[in-house]
């Protein structure tokens, strides 16, 4: 009897003991959540920020973690599915108690996920170029805003170098991205003097593969006498058959430039880019960068994928300045608490990987620099063009009447995203 | 700044002086390379021009390779080379005495860069060294080159070049060129019109582009060009290369109109089979396109490891392939899945729904979430210009002619094999041709695999214009569905029918409604259309549809 009750004493004593391990143990990691697509449509382009976020938490575990704590990455998949990610986001706050989202790629899902960020003051890192017209409490944007990419590049195509073009096709998929940015686009080169007979629009569904009108019509708009440029914000899957057609058409870049913005290194791989050298694209990176850091990122990733093939591109390196920018923003405030994380945020800077810094603006939008590249025939994109120093990300464009009184300023006395006059918060 | 026609004429000078005392010339083109290290653009077209000018036979590869991107700065000495991709890194060799220096990785050197406005540049001087060459083809690149870049000292070499030629289209393509550039160039009025006059004998959009350049008014409506003689000649030829690009615009019309049909046939065909004939409703059957495709990849990846030099013949290998592995998948599917569910649409719809998500899927796991490339071979790239207005690409070409070609052997082997026969049978009075003798079992599942191997088929074909990913059944369920029961559930004529008229109304509607409403547009006639002829174009009469 005794021996039975001792026996008993001791598998409980254990059991506690146990519990008490496992409890220190969660104690002791920090959960980092990934909303990244492993599945449906926008797989192809997630998945890689995905292994991105896994590298850098691997790679901060091996240098002794964050905080002198074990960091460790929830990911889930919200399988291209917008409603999904505002479910996936809940999870993660709710329920996995992480400290910091990465995630989502298209806009859409960034809209979808945001009310469930605000209400229950998540955070959020945004590694995506996008259209700008927005700033929330809770998401840092470490992308390009539309002054950081869009304009530079119509700029550039502008300008004697890029061929002086006084006449622009907008190519984009039927979107909120495309056609905010070429409502931006449109207003910008009105006020260069423009007119809207030389500017032609057009839209087509998501994965558009008949190319063959759309290229004509470029080619008809673009025998005018007038030098001719195309602007295309075509998404994703859409681009493979598109740049497949004006290849196979014969417009050379010499004659048409195409500036891409969703099209980097990783939309090449797919492609044979001997007929596409010299169309251009604008990002704040690109592999080719010549610089040191780059070259030990590139190694890295390498290493942790496992395949020398693969290449990096801007997304990556705007979760990597994210994730760099949250660790020492976390070991700044001394907790993963979001409010002190967030003020420890503003004029956190960290080395980029073009050789330069990027720094966290008080809009929740980085300072970049601007980089435009031509497509090389082995699938990479050269830089052709860059600006001398860190473009600031811009909230609201200056080129859309109702949005340029708008300010965002997340600090005192503005503390908010989208408003005239600065909104002193009560206490 | 690039030169004016001042300093051009300056060059030709030193060009002409050039020839007379070569030896001079050639110690000149390393300090002359050595401006290629600068970096801005601008010195470098300076720099190119001097090495063109300076007329040595050595910069033609040197430029070539500029050209390419294959020119680099060697880290260790600081030579500029000419780098070959080899394994994992370049061999370079002296871009001056052609010396061979060894292999270097690719982070040993860095490249001479290069932007569009030089690339035109140089391929502009290039065309000026390749004039004389003696294949057809390189002369009519350098034609083209000269038309683009309309530089003043190729006047007399062109007009050498068109004396000599023989051959009828690099002689168009030269005179071309030379109305071009004597319209650019020029300052003399009855060489600009007489100019203007050749141009518009040219269909041509980018000879449009030239004509119309004249036309330009600036910001206030005031004309640019001051020459009223000059203006009138261009509009005459405006008007006659606008005559020929409409027909021409018309006859692209119809030609993108019967390749988007092509296309549509070819993904709807192998529906036509098993959804139409059979009355499965087969909602895997894009994944089985996705599958066509991939075998493509898979195919070619062995083609560029074992035998390189045969690449172009890898697509005739990877139809029959593609047919026999996505037939076996579409027989094991028939005989696992859906035999066990005939005569309960709901479930097949569900069952095979589900199958095509795993599907998918599997494809994601195994060849990773990204596009694959799958290569065009030569015979596929680039196009027929028939005029500069009408360009049909060989891909489309092909293709036609492939959906064609399946659906003439499909027929044949519906109507005058003895499987064909067994197979209307069943699918006429299955009780019937089972008391005959007929395996109704067996012709299920050969059916069904026949369906699905031109399912692969077809994804052999589109794997030259899409995307190989694993979304790329997705894409087209929808619109072979469409087409399908536009032309008629259980009638192969009627998915041809289907398949051109809805590719032609697709392609003329384009223009017009942008590429998303036409596609609503499209889809809300065929819904009236279905309203009032239910069983689409052309109807089957008899017993099959009654039961």
């Amino acid at each position: 009897m005794k021996s039975v009750l001792r026996g008993a004493m001791s598998a409980a004593a254990f059991a506690a003991a146990l519990a008490g391990v496992s409890a220190a143990q969660a104690a002791e990691t920090i959960k980092v959540g990934v909303l990244h697509s492993l599945s449906g449509t926008m797989a192809i382009s997630e998945t890689t920020l995905k292994d991105t976020v896994l590298m850098m938490v691997d790679d901060l575990n091996k240098k002794g973690g964050l905080l002198g704590k074990q960091v460790e990455a929830v990911v889930v998949d919200p399988a291209s599915d917008w409603p999904l990610f505002a479910e996936k986001a809940r999870e993660l706050i709710e329920k996995e108690e992480v400290a910091v989202v990465f995630g989502c790629w298209t806009s859409v899902s960034r809209k979808s996920v945001l009310p469930v960020f605000e209400e229950l003051n998540g955070l959020l890192f945004y590694p995506v170029q996008y259209e700008g017209e927005e700033s929330s409490r809770n998401v840092f944007y470490t992308g390009a805003a539309p002054n950081q990419q869009a304009i530079p590049a119509v700029e550039y195509l502008m300008s004697e170098d890029g061929g002086g073009a006084e006449r622009f096709v907008l190519l984009g998929t039927d979107y909120v991205y495309p056609r905010t940015t070429n409502k931006i686009l449109r207003a910008f080169l009105n006020a260069k003097g423009i007119s809207d007979d030389d500017i032609m629009e057009n839209y087509t569904p998501f994965g558009h593969s008949d190319w063959q009108t759309i290229v004509a019509e470029v080619k008809e708009f673009a025998s005018q006498g007038k030098k001719t440029a195309v602007v295309s914000t075509i998404n994703g899957d859409a681009n493979v058959p598109f740049y497949k057609e004006l290849g196979n058409q014969g417009i050379k870049a010499e004659d048409i430039p195409v500036v891409a913005f969703s099209v980097g290194e990783e939309e090449l791989a797919g492609l044979d880019t001997g007929p596409l050298v010299g169309h251009l694209a604008a990002w704040n990176y690109f592999m080719s960068v010549e610089a040191d850091v780059n070259d030990e990122f590139i190694t890295a990733w390498h290493a942790f994928i496992g395949d020398e093939k693969r290449v990096t591109n801007d997304p990556m390196e705007a979760t990597y300045i994210g994730f760099k920018m949250w660790t020492q923003a976390v070991e700044q405030a001394g907790t993963t608490e979001v409010d002190a994380v967030r003020q420890a945020m503003y004029g956190q800077t960290v080395p980029n990987l073009t050789g330069g810094t990027a720094v966290m603006n008080t809009n929740h939008h980085l300072s970049k620099p601007v980089l435009i590249g031509e497509i090389q025939d082995d699938g990479m994109i050269e830089t052709v063009w860059s600006t001398d120093k860190e473009v600031v990300g811009d909230a609201w464009s200056d080129f859309i009447p109702e949005s340029a009184k708008l300010t965002a300023d997340w600090t005192f006395p503005w503390v908010c995203g989208n408003c005239e006059e600065p909104k002193y918060v009560k206490q | 700044m690039f030169p004016t026609r001042m300093v051009r004429a300056l060059r030709c000078l030193v060009l002409a002086l050039g020839l007379l005392l070569p030896t001079a010339a050639l110690a000149d083109l390393e300090g002359d390379l050595d401006g290629l290290r600068e970096k801005s653009y601008n010195a470098k077209g300076e720099a190119v021009e001097r090495i063109v000018a300076g007329g040595d036979e050595r910069a033609v590869p040197i430029l070539e390779a500029f050209l390419e991107g294959n020119l680099f700065i060697a880290d260790q000495d600081d030579r500029i080379v000419i780098g070959e991709d080899s394994d994992g890194g370049y061999r370079i060799i002296d871009a001056l005495t052609g010396e061979a220096l060894g292999e270097v990785g690719k982070r040993d050197v860095s490249k001479i860069k290069i932007n569009n406005k030089l690339r035109q540049l140089v391929k502009g001087s290039l065309g000026a060294l390749t004039l004389g060459s003696k294949d057809p083809a390189a002369r009519i690149r350098a034609a083209d080159a000269v038309f683009r870049s309309t530089q003043v000292e190729m006047i007399p070499a062109l007009e050498a070049a068109i004396a000599k030629e023989t051959d009828a289209t690099v002689k168009a393509r030269l005179r071309r060129a030379l109305a071009a550039t004597q319209l650019a160039e020029s300052e003399d009025t009855e060489t600009r019109v007489a100019a203007l006059q050749v141009l518009g004998e040219f269909t041509d959009p980018e000879v449009r582009t030239l004509a119309a350049g004249v036309l330009v008014t600036d910001g206030d409506g005031n004309p640019t060009e001051a020459d009223a003689a000059v203006r009138a000649a261009a509009e005459a030829a405006l008007k006659s290369i606008e005559e020929g690009l409409a027909v021409a615009s018309l006859i692209a019309n119809i030609f993108q109109g019967i390749s988007l049909g092509s296309v549509l046939l070819l993904a709807a065909i192998g529906l036509a089979i098993t959804f139409g004939v059979m009355g499965v409703i087969n909602m895997a059957h894009g994944e089985m396109v996705m599958l066509g495709a991939y075998t493509t990849f898979v195919v070619q990846e062995l083609f560029r490891a074992s035998f390189p030099g045969a690449f172009d013949y890898s697509l005739l290998v990877a139809v029959p392939i593609a047919f026999v592995v996505t037939g076996v998948i579409g027989i094991g599917i028939e005989r696992g899945i859906i035999r066990w569910l005939y005569g309960r649409p709901l479930e097949t719809l569900l069952a095979t729904w589900g199958l095509s998500l795993i599907l998918q899927q599997a494809v994601r796991t195994i060849f990773g979430p990204t596009n694959r490339e799958v290569g065009n071979p030569s015979w596929m790239s680039g196009a027929w210009e028939v005029t500069g207005g009408l360009v049909l690409t060989y891909n489309r070409i092909w293709i036609i002619l492939f959906a064609l070609l399946v659906f003439a052997a499909l027929m044949a082997l519906i109507r005058r094999s003895s499987y064909g026969l067994q197979m209307r049978a069943v699918t006429q009075n299955r009780p019937m041709a089972s008391s005959m003798g007929i395996r109704t079992g067996w012709v299920d599942a050969m059916t069904f695999g026949l369906g699905s191997g031109i399912a692969g088929m077809a994804g052999v074909a589109l794997s030259q214009i899409d995307n190989v990913s694993p979304n790329l059944g997705q894409g087209y369920i929808i619109d072979s569905f469409m087409v399908v029961v536009f032309g008629g559930v259980g009638n192969l004529w009627g998915t041809l029918v289907g398949a051109f008229s809805l590719g032609l109304v697709n392609k003329f509607l384009e223009p017009y409604a942008g590429a998303v409403l036409a596609k609503i547009f499209i889809l809300v006639a065929i819904i009236l259309f279905i309203q009032k002829r239910p069983r689409g174009l052309f109807a089957l009469r008899g017993r099959a549809l009654e039961s």
